[in-house]
């Protein structure tokens, strides 16, 4: 247990301090969700119609930002390595990893999503829906990227290639997310959706350890 | 039992070199025979002509899940009983279920623009988790090739084949959940098939040949993988002696 805690410090610490962390996610959603009135226009109403949708799928885009150092950086330096030898197996390792890459980014952006989908003209009451979905939907971001980040160890393209790999693994969350968040702004019912995102959330978690452990297995094979 | 046989690769080469032609020849007859019969049906009172579109689709669109079907199992076996020739399969399948998705997904927007006035319908499901599929052979086939090592790239790409098994049911469940304008399920319900049998005898006769077709790319492509490895496992020993 004490094996598991400070690894999972150890891991909160590197993405929090290296590499922009929560800072570099967070400004590329802002940046990335500043375009959507730029491209298509300020008109309030048709913003309006669009913010929560738009708010999400910059969410989704910016949680893939900074899966590249994920393993990679462990990899490169002989930790991971070091790990896979120690007291905990590689799935822990992996969850522990993704659990930290979800409360140094994810949760962030959870905070700054809510501000952005009211800025674009989402009423606060479906802004702090998006926060919710951010919140839970980011669970299911965090494993999914990790398990392509771990996919992504072995080759040599690094972050196009996650990208890639993830983006098709992430629409059932997508879908779902966003069809709760757009479903309560038309005052529909939206439980379901959100319910359908949290058990896609819980069931990577579940999932996901194993793949990211065969994964990093066979890139230090 | 036949598949214990056939995971010989000998035994693979030598039932392989004629099973190729023979699925290839029966297959093209089979989609000749159908689309005969799907050309010479009347049109049909709502769709008219277009109708005949869906020969070609509905097919191209089993197939393609029928591919990743494959790939999944495959990837399955290779994985849990580290076969050579499984993982061999289970590359060559990805690139013809890739057309076969690109096939379903080109034709079902020729048949929408008359359809429903558009190419494409953001608001179907079933078009979009199609788009999906062939998102998810195109990332297979994108981490294969970006991994040098053939073991580690088998390996990887084993991980990814199944994880996208899984999400399938996921993709298809959201389908149904997201009620849509895309036609309703008309051959496999509850109830029998709904479809009029002068369009579902070709229907079935191209689905017939369309499978049959992609064995036999699948069979020559796994031989062609098998080919290619002992290739380079025959430069490599030459260049040892």
């Amino acid at each position: 247990m004490t094996a598991l805690v400070a690894l999972f410090r150890r891991e909160l610490a590197l993405t929090w301090g290296r590499g922009g962390g929560p800072l570099l996610a967070v400004g590329f959603f802002v940046a990335a969700a500043l375009m959507f009135p730029l491209a298509i226009g300020a008109a309030p109403q048709r913003l309006q119609a669009v913010a929560g949708g738009v708010t999400w799928v910059a969410l989704a885009l910016a949680s893939l930002l900074s899966l590249e150092p994920l393993f990679e950086r462990d990899f490169d330096t002989g930790a991971l390595e070091i790990l896979s030898l120690g007291p905990l197996s590689l799935e822990v390792i992996a969850a522990a990893k993704c659990a930290a890459q979800w409360l140094a980014t994810g949760a962030p952006l959870a905070l700054a999503a809510p501000v952005v989908a009211v800025s674009l003209g989402a009423t606060v009451a479906t802004g702090a829906l998006v926060g919710l979905a951010a919140t839970i939907g980011g669970i299911a971001f965090a494993f999914l990227g990790g398990t392509g980040a771990a996919l992504a160890l072995a080759g040599r393209r690094g972050g196009v290639l996650i990208a890639l790999i993830v983006l098709p693994l992430l629409t059932p969350p997508v879908i779902f997310g966003g069809a709760a968040i757009a479903n309560f702004a038309a005052g529909l019912p939206w439980a379901g959706g959100m319910i359908l995102l949290s058990a896609y959330a819980l069931a990577t978690v579940a999932l996901t350890p194993f793949a990211m452990a065969g994964a990093c297995r066979n890139a230090l094979s | 039992m036949m598949i214990s046989t056939l995971a010989n690769p000998h035994k693979f080469m030598a039932f392989s070199r004629w099973a190729t032609p023979v699925l290839g020849i029966l297959g093209a007859a089979l989609i000749g025979g159908g689309l005969w019969l799907g050309l010479a049906a009347p049109p049909d009172y709502q769709q008219g002509e277009t109708v005949r579109i869906m020969f070609v689709h509905v097919p191209a669109a089993w197939v393609s899940m029928l591919a990743y079907a494959c790939l999944g199992g495959a990837s399955f076996v290779s994985l849990v009983f580290r076969h050579a020739l499984a993982d061999a399969a289970a590359k060559a399948v990805a690139p013809i279920g890739a057309t076969f998705t690109g096939m379903a997904l080109v034709t079902g927007s020729l048949w929408g623009r008359p359809m429903w006035g558009a190419w494409w319908v953001w608001g179907d499901a079933r078009l979009v988790s199609v788009l999906v599929l062939l998102l998810l052979f195109l990332g297979y086939m994108a981490l294969r090739a970006s991994i040098d090592d053939e073991a580690k790239a088998a390996r990887a790409a084993e991980i990814l084949a199944l994880a996208g098994l899984i999400n399938l049911p996921v993709v298809k469940f959201s389908v149904n959940w997201w009620n849509t304008l895309h036609q309703g399920e008309s051959i496999m319900r509850t109830g029998g098939p709904t479809l009029a049998p002068v369009y579902l005898t070709p229907l079935l006769l191209v689905g017939a040949g369309y499978s049959l077709s992609f064995g036999a790319l699948w069979l020559m492509r796994t031989r062609g993988e098998v080919w290619r490895r002992r290739a380079a496992s025959l430069t490599l020993q030459a260049a040892l002696t």
